[in-house]
């Protein structure tokens, strides 16, 4: 370089630097959507995260979690060794010890549960992917007090799909994004399908030939790029979609043949006021429903397959007087409680709107029809030249699920879907492997037998079909320890993880000596009433003794749960280990065709922890469980989870993992296990996917060629088509028990409860804590949404994430904000009934008048997450949780029941009611409550963060002429002349 | 702008010593001050230690001041280099001047016009000075016509008080007599332009929200969520803003402290010689005060137009 | 080379950003973070990672602005990265006394030589969009590189030789090319939606452009007539009479 001080130097640049010594493909973990990504490493160190081009979920974006993954690699938050609690809960006293050591501890504390009572073991697994081991494994302990984190996050999604669709939303179905033409979302910040709705979302607005409709009471994120936004009150879409289907009914405008056909709306409803029998379908001897045939002019089986069945009517059949389940259906929402008129108050969406709204529906879904010419046929054999769609589609997720009325709202939805003849066609709503299932998809939960060393005989997860398949006593009361599957929360598939640590502490139903948690931070993010669940975790009996008396914790980070926790089993980072992805559980499927992956090191470990599923692995051998032992005794999978993913086998040929099975590996689906089956997976870039044949593409739940695929991956028993239960005659069951019908009946004080909330048609109902408050007081709707760059808890820790976001503010709405006298930037006090939190507030206009909202989970407590003490995230953030209580004030002479839906125990987080009012000027600038620092927890002590520096490549070789990147590339070429068609910088002339 | 007291320290001592440099040359030139070797060493000291003092001050606000040497290349276009070699170049006959007067005891005739030659050098580079913020146009306050006018004159005025300071205290009656005319001229001059100044950015509309975001067409813009929760470079830097009451208050500090007092010293000194060196000094003192604070608000006050893409 | 470029090749390497699309992800912003913090400036330097005020470098920043019709009150949200424009008559250029901030005569990308640059900031100054990022660790200025180091890369895959924030953004909203080429497709896009530059009135000729977001779909033009009830007879009665002989085959 010249000294010349006037010289102008040109610099040389490294337009061709070597980016890294290695590239692995494998799947990110910052969150739950299980993206592909390809991790170019450099000196062993992560040098940049790509996402991987080829893999079904992501095809190559990568979100801003997923991309700040090197900085969750390097937290100082990292857990580095088996920790043991030396002071009080909470204090975050902690001595080192060893492995043997922990894992002996465990052993004994577990195998002494087990020997007397393993149902005194609460085993709950928070964001795990690996629910298809834990629950296993918790069913070879013998215990019925698991579950992974559903009954808090979305079973009324899931639950209200299954119940109806064979399939739910969540991230279990997609909109066809590609031909849909009307797409409506319901209650969505950024959801399971991440990067799959963002992907969609941009094709379809680039496409331009489609609407997207917001229903939301907040306009951000996905909301605002929608066409219409509608900023509906919290709680109330129920009444909105039952206004839809009014004007559609009032209309005609259904698609009556598709009900006919693959729906029950024929079905005949047995109409018996009073008798055991009323509400049930009628059946024949081969226990198939009936239905009325308009041509033969006499009840035939619904499941034939040339029938013309009635769909209103009233017959007698069989000495019994009937009607099609669609008269009841149609009967209920045509009645004028829910007209467009009459819900415009309650829901804040105007008449018109909704008028509108179902006028554009059925426009697109009836005018627009989409018909592919492809042949396929259907389960009763019939032949069908083509493939017509209705090209409406929908998705909802915790908007409509966290509420107290979500699973009836959810239903609502699935019901419109199906009116519209737009489940599972081109351009609807459509399932993703392993859905559809059969409805209910079965197995039952399972509570028996609880003996000493034995295992249960199911799992303790499943779907119930009726009130013979709950988990009581023989008095009726609870077994389990959330009360899922109690006359309570009878659909509780998820079980209810937010009751966990409430009923442990009560001792209601039953006592826990051992709490055993897996990746869920219950001492503060997860909780519902979090101050409340401090003090459970560290109340003590008379005693002196914890009232719960062990817990167990693997955690990753330096979380607030670890230092509410006994022993602590640190797991490896989602670089470090095996994992499985699997279709036994959350799998990569998509609506073309199913899918799983895995992950595998692509970083060698440094410290002392161990990855969580091979300790469970190991845990179960040491206790001897069932399954995890040979004969002999010896461990079952010696080689740690990847053995087990590899080796373990469900059913005969049915294992964790569905690719390259068979001893060649040339199976997929069936096959004996392949000794280098993860080898091929590495191979293939970490996953294995399937791409449906055209035929098998659509109709599913009656699709021949579909359910036989179906039944050969094992993922439904038979070929028996899946009917859409518009009215759901398991709920009806519970209600004839409410009603005093059959062996199995609630316990007097819930009867009235479950005849209500069991109606087999949805309806609407003002969310539980709003009809018990005073609504005057507590005038605001008080919502939490995710950030799309934070996953709940984990992202403070990332030095690059938590510089998006540090400190949460109440965002609200201008005109309110003026009401209450509140300038933007104030500081506010929040308030329910349970309390009060500090923070604050952002005026915005995009939102509900009547709601607030503010962002989850970045609110942190002092001392965790390896953060300063004076960080932002436990000085001005703040935790809405803190005033959401888990239980609901009972109301004179009934029993407490939970903050959850009375269907499906589902957390009612979005039920909250607050007042904001102005803090006084010596509160301004502080959140409340704060809690003090955790004494030994971890700080960073690092004041520059330099990372990469090391990693900068050298030159080496030339450079290649750029080339240009259009997104969405082929939707663009479509209509803007001199676009090649293809993606991104790879024009289909390139492939050939 | 976020106002850097090294920026600040800067533009105001150099602007003083130039001055100071110029009104010595016309001294000098006009055989108001012989070569007085005391009288010269006190103000070259002054002048000089003011600039070197300045120059050198400005390099501390470099990430890498040791690689300030850097900055002379790129004259052709930045007027920071273009200061650069200005202020290298105004030594020559600067300097060379100082010599003359103070070791061959020469300040007249040729030496003279060497002197006032270094005089215009000196303002050439106050004016490249005042041409690095002339010239941003991202600084709507600065990239007005009266920044450059305001450097200049303030440069004399506060040049001219110093030098009327130095004649008082140096016993040069007639030098500082003859000075007055000019100083008050200066002082009277500089409020104008600064008032000018004032009222030009106080009017002028440049870029807006709406300009910065292109989303006019849809209506009125405004920041809801910011990149970053808490404050970033660009914040730092160029959100800094202050508010308009104090503003007001500040703005007429600085009439009274940087134009007012110093103009009032320096006119009943001219009544009352008696105590003419305690006025100017007394000028020289308010003066010193009020151009820091001018230089203050001239940075305080100016809104980058970054700042539309925040809430600032 | 602080002067503007004296024969340019008429190649203008920019980016295009699609505002109807974009969902304020911030995936670009951390993609670029993570491909810069090792690549051409390296590092991207962070202040207090895990302290009270972090704050560190960045190429890209995402804005969410609200966008309010004064008459009728009726508003929109418009989330809004925003990254060097790679101006044409690039101020941060001229200003710069040492030639750090260059703008290449290939391609139009502006960068900063980081092994001269005296940290001085003035183009951060001069700048009216942002776009410079002053790293205070270091005592050097940085920006955007337009992945300088990847789009030419020959040690990377072909689909990866894009800007990161490019390739990365899940709704497809930012596109990359030659903006100088009225034919390139880039520059097609942007013809056909309208693309504009940010601040023309500050004279700067930024290379990037947005593309503004579309009208929102929300009259009856998809569905030009409400619905026609067959019936309106109280709580639907009529509607479920027609119905009862509707013979279908399933
Ligand atoms: N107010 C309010 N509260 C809510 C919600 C809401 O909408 N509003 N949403 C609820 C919902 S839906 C959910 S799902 C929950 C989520 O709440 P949690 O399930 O508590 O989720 P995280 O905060 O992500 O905590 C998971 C824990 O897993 C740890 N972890 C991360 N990676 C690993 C790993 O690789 N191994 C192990 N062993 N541990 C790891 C993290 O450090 C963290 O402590 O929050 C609920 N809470
Ligand atoms: N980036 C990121 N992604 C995540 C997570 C994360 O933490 N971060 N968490 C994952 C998890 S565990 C889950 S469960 C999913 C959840 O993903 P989402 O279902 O998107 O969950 P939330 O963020 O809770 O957003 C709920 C939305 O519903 C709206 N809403 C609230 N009440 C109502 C209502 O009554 N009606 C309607 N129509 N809308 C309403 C809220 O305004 C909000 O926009 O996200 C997953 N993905
Ligand atoms: S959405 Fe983001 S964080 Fe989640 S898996 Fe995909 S890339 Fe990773
Ligand atoms: S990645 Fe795409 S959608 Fe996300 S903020 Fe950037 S431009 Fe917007
Ligand atoms: S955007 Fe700013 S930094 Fe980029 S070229 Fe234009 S002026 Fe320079
Ligand atoms: S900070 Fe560096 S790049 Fe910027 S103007 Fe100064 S020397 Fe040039
Ligand atoms: S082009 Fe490259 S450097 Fe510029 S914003 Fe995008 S990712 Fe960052
Ligand atoms: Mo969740």
């Amino acid at each position: 370089m010249t000294l010349n001080p006037f010289a102008t130097v040109q610099q040389q640049l490294d337009l061709s630097p070597e980016i890294s010594d290695e590239v692995k493909t494998t799947t990110c973990y910052m969150c739950a959507c299980r993206c592909g990504i390809r991790v170019h490493l450099k000196d062993k160190k992560i040098r940049y995260i790509e996402g991987n081009p080829e893999h079904p979920v992501n095809k190559g974006v990568l979100c801003a979690k997923g991309a700040a993954g090197i900085l969750n690699q390097y937290s100082p938050a990292k857990l580095t060794k088996p920790l043991l609690r030396v002071g009080e809960r909470g204090e975050g006293k902690f001595k080192e010890i060893e492995w043997d050591e922990a894992l002996k501890l465990a052993t004994k504390w577990l195998g002494d549960v087990r020997a007397k009572d393993p149902s005194k073991l609460a085993f709950f697994t928070g964001r795990d992917q690996s629910q298809s081991l834990t629950g296993w494994w918790a069913k070879q302990f013998g215990t019925r007090n698991f579950a992974a984190h559903g009954g808090f996050c979305s079973v009324n999604m899931a639950a209200g799909g299954i119940y109806t669709l064979g399939g739910s939303f969540w991230e279990f179905g997609e909109p066809d994004w590609e031909l849909t033409k009307y797409f409506m979302m319901f209650g969505v910040a950024e959801d399971h399908d991440s990067n799959p709705i963002k992907i969609g979302l941009g094709k379809l607005k680039t496409r331009g030939d489609a609407k997207f409709v917001a229903v939301n009471p907040s306009r951000n994120g996905y909301n605002s790029i929608a066409d219409e936004w509608i900023g509906i009150r919290p709680g109330t879409d129920g009444l909105f979609v039952f206004a839809l289907i009014h004007e559609l009914l009032r209309a005609e405008k259904v698609d009556f043949k598709y009900l006919a056909r693959y729906s029950n709306a024929p079905w005949l409803v047995i109409q018996n006021p009073g008798e055991a029998d009323d509400g049930l379908i009628l059946r024949n001897k081969k226990g198939d429903p009936l239905c009325y045939d308009l041509v033969k002019k006499r009840a035939v089986s619904a499941l034939g397959a040339d029938i013309s069945p009635a769909l209103v009517g009233e017959h007698r059949v069989k000495n019994k007087r009937v009607v099609p389940a669609f008269q009841l259906l149609a009967k209920r929402y045509l009645a004028d409680e829910y007209s467009p008129d009459a819900v415009a108050e309650t829901t804040g969406v105007p008449a018109s709107t909704i008028r509108r709204i179902a006028a554009e529906l059925a426009q697109v879904a009836f005018e627009e029809e989409i018909v592919i010419e492809q042949p396929w046929t259907d389960v009763w054999g019939r032949r069908h030249e083509q493939m017509i769609g209705r090209p409406v589609s929908f998705h909802a997720m915790r908007g409509i699920s966290a509420h107290s009325n979500g699973f009836h709202t959810c239903r609502a939805i699935h019901i419109l879907q199906v009116l519209l003849g737009s489940v599972d066609v081109p351009g609807g709503w459509r399932n993703k492997a392993p859905y559809p299932k059969p409805i209910p998809p079965g197995p039952k939960p399972s509570g028996e037998p609880i003996a000493q060393n034995m295992p249960l005989e199911g799992m303790p997860l499943g779907t119930p079909t009726g009130p013979e398949d709950l988990i009581v006593g023989e008095d009726g009361e609870p077994l389990r320890i959330d009360k899922a599957y109690s006359w309570e929360y009878p659909l509780s598939a998820h079980g209810l993880m937010h009751m966990v640590m409430h009923n442990a502490w009560a001792k209601d139903p039953c006592e826990i000596e051992v709490a055993f948690f897996y990746m869920a931070n219950i001492a503060w993010n997860s909780s519902m009433n979090t101050s409340g669940t401090l003090q459970y975790f560290t109340d003590k009996d008379e005693n002196g003794e914890y009232k719960i008396p062990k817990i167990i914790y693997s955690d990753a980070f330096w979380s607030e749960t670890v230092a509410y926790s006994d022993l602590i089993l640190p797991d490896t980072t989602y670089f470090e280990r095996h994992d499985c992805i699997s279709l036994l559980d959350r799998p990569i499927s998509s609506a073309h065709g199913p899918g799983d992956a895995i992950r595998h090191p692509v970083l060698e470990l440094d410290r002392d922890v161990r990855c969580f599923q091979t300790v469970l692995l190991d845990l179960g051998a040491k206790l001897g469980l069932p399954g995890f032992v040979n004969e002999d005794g010896a461990a079952a999978y010696p080689g740690g989870y990847e053995d087990y993913m590899v080796n373990h086998e469900r059913a005969p040929g049915l294992g964790p993992l569905a690719g390259w099975r068979g001893v060649n590996g040339d199976q997929h689906g069936r096959g004996a296990p392949n000794k280098d089956q993860l080898q091929r997976y590495i191979e293939n870039g970490g996953f294995w996917v399937h791409e449906l044949p055209p035929e098998q593409q659509y109709f599913k739940t009656v699709n021949k060629d579909y359910l036989e695929y179906a039944v050969h991956m094992g993922w439904i028993p038979d070929t028996n088509p899946i009917i859409f239960q518009l009215y759901s005659e398991p709920v009806q069951k519970f209600r004839l028990s409410s009603q005093g019908h059959g062996k199995h009946q609630p316990p007097e004080r819930h009867k009235k409860r479950v005849e209500t909330y069991f109606d087999p048609l949805p309806f609407w109902y003002m969310p539980f804590e709003e009809a018990a408050i005073d609504r005057v007081k507590y005038p605001l709707h008080a919502l939490s949404q995710r950030p799309m760059h934070m996953y709940h808890s984990w992202g403070s820790q990332n030095a690059w994430l938590r510089q998006i976001t540090s400190a949460n503010q109440l965002h609200m709405h201008v005109d309110t904000a003026k009401a209450l006298g509140i300038p933007n930037g104030d500081w506010v006090w929040i308030e329910s009934p349970l309390g009060r939190v500090k923070g604050k507030v952002k005026l915005i206009s995009g939102v509900n008048p009547n709601t607030v909202w503010t962002w989850n989970a970045i609110g942190k407590r002092k001392g965790s997450w390896g953060l300063s003490p004076d960080a932002p995230e436990s000085n001005q953030g703040f935790l809405l949780n803190h005033i959401i209580s888990e239980v609901l004030t009972p109301k004179p002479g009934e029993p407490q029941y939970s903050n959850s839906d009375p269907v499906t125990g589902q957390a009612a987080w979005f039920d909250l009611r607050v007042r904001v009012y102005p803090c006084a000027a010596d509160e301004a600038g502080f959140t409340e409550p704060m809690f003090e620092r955790f004494t030994e927890a971890p700080a960073a002590n690092c004041p520059v963060l330099r990372y990469g520096a090391d990693l900068k490549g050298q030159q080496k070789g030339s450079f290649v002429p750029e080339k240009s990147w259009i997104g969405n590339r082929h939707e663009n070429a479509a209509h803007i002349d001199g676009l090649a068609d293809g993606k991104g910088n790879q024009t289909d002339e390139d492939k050939l | 702008m976020h106002p850097a007291k090294s920026v600040i320290f800067f533009t105001t001592t150099t602007g003083a010593g130039y001055g100071l440099l110029f009104w010595l040359a016309v001294l000098a030139h006009r055989g108001l001050v012989g070569p007085d070797f005391g009288f010269g060493l006190l103000a070259f000291g002054i002048a000089f230690t003011l600039v070197v003092g300045g120059l050198l001050s400005s390099t501390l606000h470099l990430g890498r001041p040791e690689r300030a040497w850097r900055a002379l290349s790129q004259w052709r276009s930045s007027w920071l280099s273009r200061e650069g070699i200005a202020a290298l170049l105004t030594f020559i006959p600067t300097v060379l001047f100082a010599c003359f007067w103070l070791f061959w005891h020469n300040n007249s005739g040729y030496v003279a016009w060497l002197g006032l030659f270094g005089g215009v050098m000196s303002l050439l580079t106050v004016y490249t000075t005042s041409m690095i913020y002339a010239s941003l146009k991202a600084i709507p306050a600065w990239s007005v016509g009266w920044t450059v006018p305001g450097f200049l004159v303030l440069s004399l005025m506060s040049g001219a008080v110093l030098a009327s300071a130095l004649a008082a205290v140096g016993g040069y009656g007639a030098a500082a007599l003859w000075l007055v005319l000019p100083t008050l001229f200066f002082l009277a001059f500089g409020l104008v332009v600064k008032l000018s100044y004032w009222s030009k950015i106080d009017r002028s509309v440049s870029s807006s929200a709406e300009t910065a975001t292109g989303l006019g067409e849809f209506g009125k813009v405004r920041l809801i969520e910011s990149p970053h929760d808490q404050p970033n470079y660009l914040i730092k830097e160029m959100g800094f803003v202050i508010a308009r009451k104090h503003r007001t208050k500040l703005r007429r500090m600085v009439v009274i402290f940087a134009f007012g007092l110093p103009f009032l010293g320096i006119s009943i000194g001219w009544f009352a010689p008696d105590i003419v060196v305690f006025l100017t000094l007394a000028a020289l003192g308010f003066c010193a005060v009020g151009v820091a604070m001018e230089r203050w608000l001239f940075f305080a006050e100016a809104k980058h137009v970054v700042t539309l893409y925040y809430d600032t | 080379m602080t002067c503007l470029p004296k024969n340019p090749s008429g190649k203008k390497l920019g980016l295009v950003i699609d505002l109807d699309i974009c969902v304020g992800c911030h995936a670009c912003a951390v993609s670029c973070k993570e491909w810069n913090a090792s690549g051409q400036m390296a590092p991207l330097t962070d202040l207090q990672p895990y302290g009270a005020k972090p704050d560190g470098v960045w190429f890209n920043r995402i804005h969410t602005f609200e966008v309010v019709e004064p008459q009728t009150g009726a508003s929109r949200t418009v989330h809004f990265p925003k990254s060097c424009l790679h101006c044409d008559d690039a101020p941060c250029v001229t200003v710069c006394p040492t030639g750090a901030s260059y703008k290449r005569e290939e391609d139009g990308i502006v960068l900063v030589n980081t092994d001269i640059c005296i940290g001085c900031k003035l183009c951060s100054w001069a700048c009216p969009y942002g776009a410079r990022e002053y790293d205070e660790d270091e005592g050097v200025m940085k920006k955007c590189t337009m992945c300088v180091d990847k789009i030419y890369n020959e040690n990377l895959p072909e689909e990866s030789r894009v800007p990161a924030c490019v390739s990365t953004c899940p709704t497809g909203a930012r596109s990359f090319g030659d903006l100088g080429d009225p034919n390139s497709e880039v520059s097609k896009l942007v013809a056909a939606r309208n693309g504009y530059g940010l601040m023309p009135e500050q004279g700067t000729k930024p290379v990037n452009r947005y593309l503004p977001p579309r009208p929102k779909k929300l009259g009856n033009e998809l569905a030009p007539r409400l619905l026609e009830h067959v019936d309106d007879s109280a709580n639907g009665a009529g509607v479920l009479a027609r119905w009862v002989d509707k013979i279908l085959s399933a």
